[in-house]
């Protein structure tokens, strides 16, 4: 894998910088440890009718617990098809997903998605049922447990209030907040989230990140993310997989640990957030 | 470089900030006056269309004036009165409702069996598909010829044809709403660990339920015109008859006005189930659930 990571770095990419441009397994070996989740040359492929695409090609990436991953990269890059196939929707070509070094086979409430589409909660139950349904679908808790464990992640959501209304009568934000609630509450081993706030305003997604950033300060979470947004990568992520397009592969994998909503604009940020713009943009044709 | 025209440059305006107090100027809410609060209950409206269609009803029968082509408004109800005075019309009724309730659970239960087989195969779906292409264009009444021979003079056949009715267009409602479950929704069952059975009742039946429920609706109808059609027909041989086979004794005698009480009772029992049992049914899943307007 690090080989790969090399061999796909174009000659006149910076070294220097807040965090080095490392290859996958050299950053796994600096942090010591087994990884949570291990990807390991994962190639994805989709069928359209009459061709078969590959989404993704060979990629390979570790996450730790608690760490903040995030999957960066362009429209076509196949993150999201990767995501999917770490909850276990798709089955790679190649490659193979561990989670605690037990390989991944089909979906499984140990790795809960936040989708970014509002209508990931059934519409007819209301939202304290909608964070009990995975425990009790799961068979994790009795009825008493799950409703007394989604009033709490409710209430940490700030929906405490609203528990007894069905989803139509919420604000999308407050939607998301629902999702998020329910994959807590699910406390699984990682929490998938698929461009979460992709379909909020900019107010909204803003405030969404603060809270997201203030939950993971205190349940310390697992988070594998998804965006296709520079700054909510460094915002949001601890470390961030840089993901080249058509077919998705390993560009480069950035520390981003130091920035939070506090450091947006602040000359590090910029500056690592150009140096993002490039790896993604600049060197199309040097990858090859 | 040039200047631009200065006609196309926005002046530059001084800025301003307002200290906001707490808003008191003008309530926040407000009642609507009574009478749009009166002309919301969907009631009203309707009893509104259906009292102008029995005066409209009323007023060309008397211009019409000839009782044997088509009785008064208020002859009709007299005649309806009379009917369920005497019990003869309930009786009638109940005749046609058991046979009615019988042929449609069985209808319900088979197109459940039939859609559930084609959202867990392929060929299951191809199944469903190639049978309700063939059967669903055929008329129940076609049938019941055929049913009569295999099932003899009596409610097996009548059982039968309703089953036949009911179950093609309701499994295609049905695997319609399946198909259009959002792909979130199924992905997030899926994700919880729900599979087979489970998944289709918990995410598939309530996800397509205002598909379901419009199914259910059209093979209750075709049902009862089903029925009442056959009882028309063939209704005479089959011993005792229900409301089709009192409509049809009346107007060979030209009782017409009795004729009309019977199409009325079946007007009305399809305009009870409807707010009933549908209307409520949707009140309390699909509109609750802000799944339907």
């Amino acid at each position: 894998m690090a080989t790969l990571a090399l061999r796909n770095r174009p000659l006149g990419a910076p070294l220097q910088g807040p965090g080095a441009v490392v290859g996958a397994r050299d950053g796994a070996a600096q942090a010591g440890g087994a990884a949570l989740l291990q990807v390991d040359a994962v190639s994805l492929e989709y069928h359209t009718p009459g061709r078969v695409v590959r989404a993704t090609h060979r990629v390979g990436f570790d996450v730790f617990a608690s760490e903040r991953f995030v999957l960066l990269g362009p429209s076509g890059c196949g993150k999201s098809t990767l995501l999917k196939a770490v909850a276990g929707f798709i089955d790679p070509v190649e490659g193979e997903i561990r989670l605690d070094g037990q390989r991944v086979r089909g979906p499984g409430p140990d790795r809960i998605v936040v989708f970014q589409e509002f209508d990931q909660l059934p519409p007819w139950k209301t939202v304290r049922e909608n964070v009990m349904f995975p425990l009790l679908a799961s068979r994790t808790l009795g009825r008493k447990e799950a409703s007394e464990r989604a009033l709490h992640y409710l209430a940490k959501v700030g929906l405490a209030p609203f528990a007894d209304v069905h989803p139509h009568q919420l604000s999308g934000g407050m939607k998301q907040r629902v999702a998020i609630a329910r994959a807590l509450a699910m406390q699984p081993r990682v929490l998938l989230m698929d461009e979460p706030f992709a379909a909020l305003d900019a107010l909204t997604r803003r405030k969404m990140q603060e809270e997201l950033l203030a939950l993971w300060d205190e349940v310390r979470f697992t988070l594998l993310f998804v965006t296709h947004s520079i700054e909510e990568a460094l915002v949001v992520g601890s470390r961030i997989a840089l993901l080249s397009p058509h077919p998705g592969r390993m560009r480069a994998e950035i520390n981003s640990h130091a920035f939070g909503l506090h450091s947006l604009g602040s000359d590090d940020f910029q500056a690592t957030a150009q140096r993002i713009h490039g790896l993604l943009f600049e060197s199309d044709g040097a990858t090859e | 470089m040039n200047t631009a025209p200065s006609g196309l440059t926005p002046p530059v305006r001084p800025e301003y900030e307002h200290r906001l107090e707490p808003f008191t100027a003008v309530p926040l809410e407000r009642a609507l006056p009574w009478h749009e609060r009166l002309w919301q209950q969907g009631w009203i409206r309707k009893g509104l269309i259906l009292a102008l269609l029995a005066l409209l009803w009323e007023v060309a029968a008397r211009w019409q004036d000839n009782e044997l082509l088509l009785p008064t408004f208020t002859a009709t109800m007299r005649a309806l009165a009379d009917g369920l005075a005497s019990g003869e019309l309930l009786e009638k009724v109940r005749i046609s409702l058991t046979v009615l309730l019988q042929g449609y659970a069985l209808g319900v239960l088979l197109s459940f069996g039939l859609t559930s087989l084609a959202v867990s195969s392929r060929v299951g779906r191809d199944l469903l598909d190639t049978l309700t292409s063939m059967f669903n264009p055929l008329p129940a009444i076609a049938l019941l010829p055929l049913a009569l021979l295999w099932f003899g003079l009596g409610r097996g056949a009548l059982v039968f044809v309703l089953i036949h009715s009911v179950l093609w267009p309701l499994a295609l409602n049905t695997y319609a709403g399946f198909q259009g479950v959002p792909e979130t929704l199924r992905m997030a069952g899926r994700n919880y660990g729900l599979t087979g059975l489970r998944y289709v009742l918990q995410i598939l039946v309530p996800a397509a339920l205002p598909a379901i429920l419009s199914g259910l609706k059209i093979g209750w109808a075709f049902a009862w015109r089903t029925l009442i059609a056959a009882e028309l027909v063939f209704g005479a041989s089959s011993g005792k008859g229900g409301l089709g086979w009192y409509i049809f004794q009346n107007r060979n005698e030209l009782y017409t006005d009795r004729v009309f009480a019977g199409l009325v009772m079946v007007i009305l029992i399809g305009l009870l189930v409807e707010t009933l049992a549908f209307q409520a049914l949707e009140r309390l899943t699909v509109r609750r659930w802000g799944m339907q307007k």
